[in-house]
């Protein structure tokens, strides 16, 4: 729905976030912590990556941050983990962390501190389905 | 030396098949997107080298996939579809009203005349538009808003559209066919539409079985060089129509059964017609285990089975609507492909058939191109 869409068109014709810290932002007082991104072999082929990347995300390093970063490092994933108008997660992506599921955890949940300081993968899966 | 090139989208991947113009020693090349369903794969009539794939997924979503050189390499472009306003409801299967909420891509037809143009066709239902070569979409939304729109709802595969068909001598001109919604033409170049379905008759199915809108219309065809002939296969009955969609008359004549999805013209022979019986809407095999091609030559009501080649016993599979096309050499070539993952190619008109790929995953589109 065009009328409530959170994004816009860029100059590409792609789209971007409106608001909010974006990858390539400089933080005022706080350095960009390098975030630890594992993404499923779909999204992997489809982005043309590896296994693992790395993105730089200005603090403070929250859930809505980091999927802002890997759509901005890679707009081919843009619709692929978050819907493109509501950017709801889509039903069958799951957020783990450090033994944690943050899949329902509100956008502007901050990442456990492993995770901002690089040390522990923010890990992108395709939930168990079918048989 | 000319040749064909078969592009057949399914349930785990796309495949590209190529022969020359003897169309007997075929080459078979992918699976390409492998793990990804792919709803349908065309390219471009006026530039071959130009080809469209829908790539979806459940758990991530569309994607629109573009050749520039044939099928070699390939490049992701723009995946947004946003319906235009407030979308509103259309029915949910038991009859209540259901947000429209965009699913996939089920059907791209290129424009006839420009390469960066192709519709796409969508679930649920909507058509929208590319003018810059799928990097951006527009819905067309003419369509959806059509006074009817609350009243769709969807086939047992979901509400999609699942057929545009474009008018050679009226670019204006076009059709599409929505399950289960049926039949809408546009004059206006998709700004405005309207139902297309009298004559129609889905007693059973619907409680007006002759009602403007809710038919199951599972797939239209057209010969370029009769653009106001029409032939439908519906939910059940063989269709055609000679005035543009404005009326429909039956022509399922001796048909073992007039349930089915595919439908497709002669290349040369705009009163030949090919479909391929199912047993019923609930079995979704082909009549007795025999797989059997149906061709008329009189437009219909006249049926012969095409079985040379074909499976003629414990055959239980089905031919999907996008899965059938024919190719422009003399003579025609006819290709169909499988829910087995076999894809059949006749270069006679129908009258044999050689399984060119065997064991592919479920296919859900078969399209050819005939390269010069």
């Amino acid at each position: 729905m065009s009328g409530a869409r959170k994004r816009e068109p860029d100059a590409t014709g792609g789209s971007r976030p409106a608001a909010g810290r974006r990858a390539g932002d400089t933080a005022p007082a706080e350095a960009a912590a390098t975030v630890r991104v594992v993404l499923p072999e779909h999204l992997r082929t489809l982005a043309g990556i590896g296994r693992e990347i790395r993105l730089p995300v200005s603090p403070p390093v929250t859930l809505s941050a980091v999927l802002d970063a890997i759509e901005e490092a890679h707009p081919v994933l843009r619709g692929a983990i978050r819907d493109h108008d509501t950017l709801a997660r889509r039903a069958f992506v799951r957020f783990f962390a450090v033994g944690l599921d943050l899949s329902h955890q509100p956008a502007d949940t901050p990442l456990p501190a492993a995770v901002a300081a690089g040390s522990e993968p923010f890990v992108v899966v395709g939930a168990m389905a079918g048989g | 030396m000319s040749g064909v090139r078969v592009l057949v989208g399914t349930r785990k991947g796309a495949f590209v098949l190529t022969a020359d113009a003897r169309r007997r020693d075929w080459t078979v090349e992918g699976p390409e997107f492998g793990g990804w369903q792919i709803y349908h794969l065309k390219g471009s009539p006026v530039d071959p080298d130009r080809i469209y794939a829908s790539q979806s997924l459940g758990w991530f979503g569309q994607q629109i996939q573009r050749s520039d050189d044939g099928g070699r390499s390939w490049s992701p472009v723009g995946n947004e579809f946003s319906y235009q306003g407030v979308p509103g409801t259309h029915q949910w299967y038991d009859g209540t009203p259901h947000p429209w909420k965009f699913e996939r891509v089920w059907h791209l037809e290129p424009s006839l005349d420009d390469p960066d143009t192709v519709y796409a066709g969508v679930e649920d239902a909507a058509l929208f538009r590319s003018r810059d070569g799928g990097a951006s979409w527009q819905e067309l939304e003419g369509l959806r808003t059509h006074g009817s729109g609350p009243k769709w709802q969807p086939g047992a595969g979901g509400m999609c559209l699942h057929t545009v068909v474009l008018d050679p001598s009226r670019p204006e001109r076009m059709f599409v066919a929505i399950s289960a919604a049926g039949v809408f033409r546009t004059d206006d170049g998709g700004a405005s539409w309207r139902a297309a379905n009298s004559g129609l008759n889905s007693e059973g199915v619907l409680p007006d079985p002759e009602a403007d809108v809710g038919h199951c219309v599972h797939r239209i065809a057209m010969h370029p060089s009769r653009p106001d002939t029409l032939f439908m296969q519906k939910h059940w009955d063989v269709m055609r129509s000679d005035d543009g969609g404005d009326s429909w008359v039956e022509v399922s004549g001796n048909l073992p059964s007039d349930f089915g999805f595919p439908i497709q013209v002669h290349a040369h022979e705009p009163e030949t017609v090919y479909v391929v019986p199912i047993k019923s809407d609930s079995e979704h095999y082909p009549p007795e285990g025999k797989l059997r091609v149906y061709r008329s030559r009189s437009g219909g009501n006249e049926w012969e089975p095409l079985v040379k080649g074909l499976p003629q016993q414990h055959c239980y599979v089905n031919v999907l609507r996008d899965a059938m096309a024919v190719d422009q050499l003399d003579r025609c070539g006819v290709y169909f492909g499988t829910t087995g993952g076999d894809v059949y190619a006749s270069s006679d008109d129908g009258d044999s058939w050689t399984a060119i790929a065997r064991d592919l995953p479920s296919v859900l589109s078969v399209e050819v191109q005939t390269i010069p």
